[in-house]
């Protein structure tokens, strides 16, 4: 662990501020979309690979974004309570989710497979509800925020592309920041020994299910953002966009094709996923529906195949020299051996 | 008794009989290979597929249509295996399920690139059947005691050919059967084979119940694998009665509130007994 140095300070600063200058040079709508759905995707990306990185993956991050956006559209449609209050409350709920998923799996060491597929049960269900209670969210139709009147907009988030841009921006450092907190915290220490071996992480006096807890909370807490981000820009809300399998594996394509090991690697992957969503789009327009899925498969099992660090992974590989300093989980080993708990439970 | 809770309990069987035969197959390959084919569902959707378009495309007969299509999949689970798995047989689980699930989209979007988002269906209907004052459809009783009949098979070839023999041993312990002579690296091909098999079986029971489509793997996928885990991953006795259970489950719960709630009834089910149960509710 080293000191926090005004260059460690400033740099991201600039950073943020040089990107938060975007809007002003008048980009093309076209683009400014792009980079809104693009910044908000990273979001849930990093949000993913905060616990996916030690071994705790899951196939239900869709649930934790559905979740945070339909309650916040929700409260505003059923009780008019702005979206300035019912986005934290969907983020808090988005986060008690994790908890009651997290909490009982944890303790009980649901792990490896078990555990993602448990995580894959629970996004469904969450998928289902959403379509089944069609009666308050509009089922597999989708919902739309009302619209407020144009003196209000502002007061219930229904803002310019430039305001969701910073809000997007915001939110997008807030997860960056809280990754940063992590690795400097024994939380980050703890699992990753956890993540090499759970039992032997439990001898040394580690809490492993509150130390995976932590850092679930605050994985759903930041999809949560993502979800209700993403739903009050679109203005819609869609369950099959919003939850269920789909968009679940998405974000953990994005985190794996960016590389899950490193701060930036999510957002990578996701520069890379909405890039080829569009150049794909773009590329085959409706003429060749199904080419675009079929080319992101393809990549997917290559990325999984040579490159299972990611982009990220790559770049790092160069640029590593004497010295430079690594975090932990980019510095403990060959690209096979990642951060994946042995410990599964034995067969019957 | 209500009769319509009866026949809700006779379809809820006859249902498990279709989730059993993709359960199995899911259920040896990872007990044997040790990865988990999360684009299973999809082989089963190619499967459909192949029969459809032999059956009303190309004019077979449908017993032909049925016979190309095990050998089919099987070719296609061998070509999973040898081009994805096997390369990744020493890397963390997580990229195994990763990999297989971007087979998964690639094997939808071929399809709807060949085959577009179309509803296709067989058309054929078995004419139902009176017993009591219970309806039973016809073709989902012929698909179950096909069902019944495939898991059979596979009973007697593991259980009676050297080739199950060596399969149930290196499922045991994969590092002591190869000391014996068994070449796992044969073994895995041949499960995977059996395997794909499997997945063209189920095909053939499902392409007569549901209309074709590139996500209908969707609608049964990941409850399949739920049925695997609650059985015990690589437990076969364990996922067939579990499959028989989630059917009378989802049955059941259409009856009492609708469809969708029986899911989420069936999924909730799920992981409550992954919590109690973490290694299956048959394990010992």
């Amino acid at each position: 662990m080293r000191t926090t140095t005004t260059r460690d300070i400033a740099l991201p600063l600039l950073v943020l501020a040089a990107l938060a200058c975007l809007p002003l040079l008048g980009p093309p709508d076209y683009f400014m979309h792009l980079a809104i759905t693009t910044i908000l995707v990273a979001l849930a990306c990093t949000a993913w690979a905060l616990m996916g990185r030690f071994g705790i993956v899951s196939f239900g991050h869709g649930a934790f974004l559905g979740v945070a956006a339909y309650s916040m559209a929700l409260l505003w449609n059923l009780q008019g309570i702005t979206p300035w209050i019912g986005l934290p409350v969907g983020v808090a709920l988005a986060a008690l989710a994790g908890a009651l998923l997290g909490w009982p799996a944890f303790r009980l060491r649901v792990v490896g497979h078990y555990f993602a597929l448990v995580t894959l049960a629970a996004g469904e269900i969450v998928r289902i509800l959403i379509t089944a209670l069609r009666s308050i969210t509009g089922g597999s139709l989708g919902m739309t925020p009302n619209q407020a009147p144009p003196a209000e907009a502002f007061a219930a988030m229904q803002m310019s592309k430039a305001g969701f841009w910073w809000l997007g921006l915001l939110a997008w450092a807030c997860g960056l920041l809280a990754w940063r907190l992590l690795d400097r915290s024994m939380t980050s220490k703890a699992l990753a020994a956890v993540a090499e071996d759970e039992d032997a992480a439990a001898s040394i006096g580690i809490r492993v299910a509150r130390e995976k807890l932590k850092v679930t909370l605050l994985s759903a807490a930041l999809a949560g953002l993502a979800g209700g981000l993403t739903a009050q820009y679109r203005m819609y809300l869609n369950p099959e966009t919003l939850s269920g399998l789909g968009v679940s594996l998405q974000i953990v394509f994005g985190a794996i094709a960016g590389g899950m090991y490193s701060l930036i690697g999510p957002t990578i992957g996701a520069v890379f996923t909405i890039g080829l969503d569009e150049t794909l789009r773009i590329g085959f327009g409706t003429q060749f529906i199904g080419a675009a899925p079929l080319i992101y498969g393809l990549l997917l099992v290559l990325f999984v195949l040579f490159l299972p660090r990611g982009i990220a992974g790559l770049l790092e590989r160069r640029r590593r020299r004497p010295g430079h300093d690594v975090p932990a989980a980019v510095a403990r080993g060959a690209p096979g051996d990642v951060a994946v708990p042995a410990t599964e439970p034995p067969r019957a | 008794m209500d009769p319509f809770f009866l026949e809700a309990l006779v379809n809820g069987v006859l249902l498990g009989g279709v989730f059993a035969l993709p359960v199995l197959g899911l259920n040896l390959v990872f007990g044997v290979v040790d990865v988990i084919w999360l684009c299973y569902a999809e082989l089963v959707m190619v499967g459909m597929y192949a029969v459809w378009f032999l059956y009303t495309q190309a004019g077979w007969p449908l017993a032909a249509a049925f016979a190309a299509c095990l050998p089919i999949v099987a070719a296609l689970g061998v070509l999973l295996h040898v081009l994805v798995v096997r390369p990744l047989l020493h890397a963390p689980p997580i990229n195994q399920v990763l990999a297989t699930g971007g087979v998964l989209f690639v094997l939808q979007g071929a399809a709807t690139l060949v085959f577009s988002t179309d509803f296709r269906s067989l058309g054929v209907e078995m004419p139902p059947m009176e017993v009591g004052e219970v309806f039973i459809s016809g073709t989902k009783l012929a698909a179950f005691l096909a069902a019944l009949a495939g898991a059979a098979a596979l009973w007697a070839f593991l259980k009676f050919t050297y080739v199950g023999t060596a399969i149930r041993a290196i499922a045991r312990d994969r590092e002591i059967m190869p000391l014996m002579g068994v070449d796992p690296r044969r073994i895995y091909l041949i499960t995977s084979a059996v395997g794909g098999t499997l997945a063209g079986f189920a095909a053939c029971l499902l392409v007569v119940q549901l209309d074709v489509h590139p996500f209908v793997g969707l609608s049964f996928g990941p409850i399949t694998f739920m049925i695997c885990v609650m059985g015990g991953l690589g437990n076969m006795l364990g996922g067939f009665l579990a499959a028989f259970l989630m059917g009378l489950i989802v049955s059941v719960g259409g009856f009492w509130w609708n469809t969708e709630m029986s899911y989420v009834v069936a999924f909730v089910f799920f992981i409550v007994v992954i919590f109690l149960r973490p290694r299956g509710l048959f394990a010992r």
